[in-house]
């Protein structure tokens, strides 16, 4: 009974939520029609003594390409604590909402090696093979601290010092962990649509593997290429 | 680690092959013509800075009358080159008062308000918290009108008893999207995977049907880009007498093109 109150009501205000966009909350701007000058002419009663004949021009939008996304591969290396320090491997994609501000999305895989204890006990295995796939995801949004120009030879190269936050989820050890991911990074842009980076970022979780629940720090440092599209 | 290190090598080449690419990337300004959007300065001059931003020194002023090719784009900063082959930074004011052939001002969308009808996607990461779990949200919306959006969204609740992944399909109703701050309500439904933790005696995975409704507002804090915060009741049809219910709050940022 009480579900069937429920969806009543959500019923309700849909139609309600829907209702209210017609109503005029807000002030819109209708474009007034500005009246054509060659229309009230011809109606008039004087014959005109030049019959003009104008055709509307068709406007066309020019068509700008814009190039605010970027994508990219990145190699480099994970520290996961207790576990050792591993090859990693990612790929990005950003964009560039303004001048200062872009949002990124990271996609990440690295396997981890033996903890101290499994290789002083000999024999004892915490993870399985499969366990030890560490894949994360971010979601993080990054500010261009220090844009600026670099020189080389006598030639100029824009760049970026930036540093970025974000959260996502890290599947480690047969379980699925709330992360929040800290960075810095810096963008060297190489032409108009190719850039390096080189990125440090500390993926926060928190583990219960060894018993008692505790928050861990894991250092990635990668190298990457983006193109701008 | 070899492999690593091989890798970087080819990142290292490939940055190398595209210094050495962008050394004879520059063609001539009437070569091109037809294939850039052409414009000519109509303000008393148009500025040409080294890079995309505020910070960046002015090398070249252009002057009024003279024609330049819009090459691309990047957010509020044009990358231009002028008759005689240089290239630089133009911004979008600037911009604004240029003219095409045709002598009509370059169309540029206005920055001062969201324009709902050029500009209808929406897309967001939130996080927060669902029924005691942390929760990871990304989410892509529509604009109907200006009042109205749909939204699309994944998520991922990661919590000490189970995790579980949702999708949900909604409808969003802001009454002031001209304001600042703009509140909003929401209404959806959607389907839920629950995955109960291994640690515990594990029953086996359940996907169910679920239903929300909230309220939250969004702040459009520069030029397309928002910092949103909401809450939803969450209502998840059971096979049980009784349905569950979750309240969630989350907040995140979102951008609008």
């Amino acid at each position: 009974m009480e579900s069937r109150i429920r969806v009543l009501f959500l019923i309700a205000c849909a139609l309600a939520l829907s209702g209210c966009s017609l109503w005029p909350f807000h002030h819109r701007k209708h474009a007034e029609e500005p009246v054509p000058v060659e229309a009230t002419a011809a109606d008039g009663a004087a014959p005109a003594v030049v019959d003009p004949t104008v055709r509307r021009r068709k406007i066309k939008t020019p068509h700008i390409k814009q190039s605010n996304f970027e994508i990219g591969p990145y190699v480099g290396t994970f520290s996961v604590e207790d576990f050792g320090v591993n090859p990693v491997y990612g790929a990005r994609l950003d964009y560039h909402i303004s001048e200062d501000f872009f949002a990124e999305a990271l996609l990440g895989r690295t396997n981890a090696g033996l903890t101290s204890y499994e290789r002083l006990s000999g024999g004892a295995q915490l993870l399985t093979n499969s366990q030890r796939v560490l894949t994360y995801y971010e979601l993080a949004f990054g500010y261009n601290l220090f844009p600026g120009e670099i020189f080389i030879g006598h030639r100029s190269f824009n760049s970026s010092l930036y540093v970025t936050g974000g959260f996502g989820g890290t599947h480690f050890a047969g379980d699925d962990r709330f992360t929040l991911g800290v960075g810095a990074g810096y963008r060297l842009l190489l032409n108009n649509w190719l850039a390096a980076h080189v990125d440090v970022r500390d993926h926060i979780f928190d583990i219960d593997l060894l018993g008692s629940n505790k928050t861990t720090h894991n250092l990635e440092t990668n190298l990457g290429v983006t193109v701008f599209f | 680690m070899r492999t690593v290190l091989k890798l970087a090598t080819l990142l290292i080449l490939a940055t190398a092959a595209g210094l050495a690419h962008s050394a004879d990337n520059r063609r001539h300004f009437d070569r091109d013509a037809g294939h850039y959007v052409e414009v000519s300065v109509a303000d008393p001059y148009l500025e040409l800075r080294t890079g995309p931003g505020r910070g960046y020194p002015v090398f070249r002023v252009i002057a009024r009358g003279e024609r330049v090719e819009i090459l691309f784009r990047r957010t509020d900063w044009f990358k231009v080159r002028d008759e005689h082959d240089t290239e630089g930074w133009a911004n979008v004011g600037n911009m604004r008062e240029t003219l095409l052939a045709s002598g009509a001002k370059l169309p540029l969308e206005d920055l001062s308000h969201r324009d709902f009808d050029n500009q209808p996607w929406e897309l967001g990461a939130l996080s927060g918290n669902f029924g005691g779990g942390n929760v990871n949200t990304a989410y892509l919306g529509y604009s109907l009108n200006e009042n109205l959006s749909t939204e699309f969204a994944v998520s991922q609740t990661l919590g000490h008893a189970s995790n579980s992944t949702m999708l949900t399909l909604g409808l969003t109703h802001s009454p002031r999207p001209d304001w600042r701050v703009a509140p909003f309500l929401d209404l959806g439904t959607g389907v839920v995977r629950i995955q109960p933790k291994a640690t515990i005696i594990a029953p086996p995975d359940r996907t169910q049907q679920i239903a929300f409704y909230g309220a939250g507002a969004k702040w459009y804090l520069t030029r397309r880009f928002i910092l949103r915060a909401d809450y939803r009741h969450y209502v998840i049809f059971t096979k049980l007498d009784s349905n569950e219910d979750r309240n969630e709050w989350k907040a995140g940022f979102a951008f609008f093109f």
